[in-house]
């Protein structure tokens, strides 16, 4: 023992320190090379001068909870745009003693999101779940049950509204999807094309052009008495768009199935709804979960598109509660919060993608 | 699906029932189908025409001819509000072009840059740029577009109080204001100078080609045709008597005179899409510069090939395989986000369209042009695309 805690003849050299801890960090990462010192000492210098100021006008001079008149009087940031507004910005014109049922949609909502993104869980009982929450969050919305009012879809606004186009836009797109995606591979001429036409001429066109059509062309489509709230007008139209591009992530999916699981299908004598209920479709939606992840993100920001046909959408009452001459002048930081607010949605749901991504790639 | 091999063996036993017979099925399946879209087709047409006839709003495209009776805010060409509609539309369209030309440009620009960035060994740039992408995906565009419009108009003061950071250069909230040259002849023939430039230039990189296969000597086509586009027009210039006559932006009245006017719908606009689309076109870069293995590089430093013959040589031709195709449908995402104009004022096609539906009431008429305006953009591009995969396989073997 009393050996080895002498110094040994041969001393072990430590590195030296310009090559580890800190320094050496700094010098590997940061001042590695001549034109990596310059740029960090540019990029530190940019954010000297842009940082503070900008955390000044945010936290220090800023204003979190006051009238709109004390705010004149400062030059920091304005918050209580946001505070003073919250409840319009998150629940629009859903009438005032009735809040707490959108606000418990959203929670219900925001606990099957929770307990569906653990791996295991995904079982068919799961789908059940999901409708039945679907179906509760839509009683909840509508009421007419349970003595609860009813409130007419033209008065759902703000944050349900957001939440109600790109989720059920999601759902209802789904099948539609994995049909136009199966007609497109099918062998049958007509078939294909009708389900080629319609995938690339959506996929071709801006939201924005289907959300116009059903603002201003549905409405003659229908026949003379029949009428169609304009919110589910725009729900029918997202849904008519994000089936377009389901179908091409599906298409993706089912290209990457191997010839063999069709011939081994074929081969046990299923027929072709066997072989795709039983085999092609439970892989193929399986690889192409990340994907659908992405395009719901990608329905989540485009719903906020809806504020151009004056759909009440939370874009849309933070503009009406901006619109009010008090609060005129801090459009900046009510598109900050709105800002954050959509960062963490769309941050969680990309950096999940990228997860289930890396634990579902089983290999090939 | 349906009409698998088996279909041979109708030919063998004759006397399968035909709903067991798949060619036959298949059939069935697709009249019942072209019969259920054409019967919801013809009842929609139907309902639109009866629809139509008791609103007594017009059909067909005669309204195009007529009067347009409203003003648009900037437009490149000649526009009053005489005009007719097709006019309009034009302006309309040549709008979302110029847009959309700018756009795609400066956003390859900043997404290379920044996706470059991204594989830096610097850390801060590194990190900086991995957030840049994150925040820039993760907001909508629309809210990003409504962000720079209000700070254009609330952060910038008035014209009389204006920004002006060079002489020259102001910054109001009516926008950015700046001196150009005062209209010349000469500036015509500078711009066929530039085209010629990158014409012969294009011949040279061709002859260079032609050259190194047979001899292995390398001629610098990107440098003489750097060196050309530089060259010819200050010839030009030169060649015209050097006009220095400038177009200087002066306080008049409420507004300012003279110089180029850049509106803040145009700049909040533009700043948006640039913003929004290059944190994608960054990632494309990225994935295409790692999608070229590092014994590519190495192979070539091992050839002798100099950093700018590798780079020139080995890796763009295999990244650009790789970011071309995403790169393209980056490109159709920006043109078609441009439609988003319409939100904050700014007079693109569909902005435009929309107020002649307003007007005219024929809504069919005015989402079909929407509609085809921007497929003839997918189509255009899906072709492009189809013609560079074939040239990308014709050189791969």
């Amino acid at each position: 023992m009393s050996k080895s805690t002498t110094a040994s003849p041969r001393e072990m050299l430590k590195p030296p320190v310009t090559e580890v801890g800190v320094i050496g960090w700094l010098r590997g990462n940061l001042f590695n090379t001549w034109y990596n010192s310059l740029l960090t000492v540019l990029v530190v210098l940019l954010l000297w001068q842009l940082v503070p100021p900008f955390f000044n006008w945010a936290f220090v001079n800023s204003l979190w909870y006051s009238p709109a008149e004390e705010c004149r009087d400062i030059d920091g940031a304005c918050w209580s745009v946001v505070t003073q507004n919250v409840n319009f910005i998150i629940f629009g014109f859903f009438p005032e003693g009735e809040h707490w049922r959108p606000a418990s949609a959203m929670l219900l909502l925001l606990a099957l999101v929770l307990y569906s993104k653990n791996s295991n869980h995904w079982k068919r009982s799961l789908v059940w779940l999901w409708l039945a929450g679907l179906v509760t969050m839509g009683m909840l919305m509508h009421g007419g049950v349970f003595g609860m009012p009813v409130v007419e879809t033209a008065q759902w606004s703000g944050l349900p509204l957001t939440f109600m186009l790109a989720l059920f836009g999601m759902v209802a797109a789904y099948p539609f999807g994995v049909l136009l995606a199966l007609g497109r591979r099918s062998r049958m001429p007509a078939i294909k094309s009708l389900c080629v036409i319609y995938i690339e001429m959506i996929r071709g066109v801006p939201l924005i052009s289907l959300l116009f059509m059903s603002s201003v062309m549905f409405p003659l489509f229908l026949p003379e008495g029949v009428t169609l709230d304009r919110v589910l007008r725009a729900q029918v139209a997202i849904i008519m768009f994000t089936a377009a591009y389901i179908a091409e992530v599906v298409r993706g999916g089912l290209q990457a199935m191997a010839r063999g699981q069709y011939e081994a299908a074929e081969s046990l004598g299923l027929n072709f709804n066997q072989t795709m209920r039983l085999i092609i479709l439970p892989q193929a939606l399986k690889i192409v979960i990340p994907p659908s992840v992405g395009i719901l993100l990608s329905a989540f920001k485009d719903t906020s598109l809806v504020v151009i046909i004056a759909l009440y959408d939370v874009l849309k009452t933070t503009k009406v509660a901006l619109g009010n001459p008090i609060w005129t002048g801090y459009s900046t930081e009510a598109y900050i919060f709105l800002a954050v607010f959509y960062f963490i949605c769309c941050y969680a749901m990309s950096s999940y993608s990228r997860k289930l991504e890396k634990s579902l790639h089983t290999g090939r | 699906m349906n009409s698998d091999p088996r279909t041979d063996t109708t030919d063998a036993a004759p006397a399968v029932p035909f709903w067991r017979d798949p060619a036959k099925r298949a059939l069935v399946f697709q009249v019942v189908a072209l019969a259920m879209v054409a019967a919801v087709s013809y009842y929609l047409f139907s309902n639109t025409q009866a629809n139509l006839e008791r609103q007594s709003i017009a059909t067909g495209f005669g309204f195009l001819d007529k009067e347009a009776g409203f003003e648009i805010g900037e437009s490149v060409i000649g526009y009053s509000a005489a005009d007719s509609y097709t006019r309009a539309l034009l302006v309309g369209a040549i709008n979302t072009l110029i847009v959309a030309v700018t756009g795609i440009i400066l956003t390859v620009i900043l997404g290379t840059l920044v996706g470059i960035a991204r594989l830096s060994s610097n850390w801060l740039i590194a990190r900086l740029s991995g957030g840049y992408i994150e925040v820039m995906q993760n907001i909508p565009i629309l809210l990003q577009l409504f962000f720079w419009y209000a700070l254009f108009y609330e952060a910038f003061p008035s014209p009389r109080q204006a920004l002006n950071p060079f002489t020259g250069v102001f910054l109001c909230n009516r926008g950015l204001i700046f001196a150009i040259p005062e209209a010349h002849p000469a500036h015509a023939i500078m711009a066929w100078g530039v085209v010629a430039a990158l014409a012969i230039g294009y011949g040279l990189h061709r002859w260079g080609q032609r050259r190194q296969e047979q001899t292995g000597l390398v001629f610098p086509s990107v440098k003489a045709t750097i060196g050309l586009t530089l060259l010819l027009p200050t010839l030009i210039w030169l060649v015209y008597g050097a006009p220095t006559a400038m177009s200087i932006p002066v306080m008049a009245g409420f507004n300012f005179k003279g110089g180029l006017t850049v509106s803040p719908e145009f700049s909040a606009l533009l700043l948006g899409l640039v913003l929004y689309t290059s944190a994608f076109v960054a990632e494309i870069v990225r994935a295409g510069i790692q999608s070229v293995g590092q014994g590519q590089v190495e192979a070539a430093m091992a050839v002798g090939l100099r950093p700018m013959q590798v780079l020139q040589l080995v890796i763009l031709p295999q990244a650009l395989r790789v970011i071309i195709p995403p790169l393209t449908s980056q490109m159709l995402n920006l043109t078609k986000n441009s439609s988003l104009a319409i939100a904050i004022g700014f007079s693109d096609f569909v902005a435009i369209s929309n107020t002649t539906i307003n007007q005219t009431g024929q809504a069919i008429e005015g989402v079909a042009l929407i509609m085809l305006f921007f497929l003839c953009f997918s189509l255009t591009t899906s072709l492009f695309m189809n013609w560079y995969n074939k040239k990308m396989a014709l050189v791969e073997r």
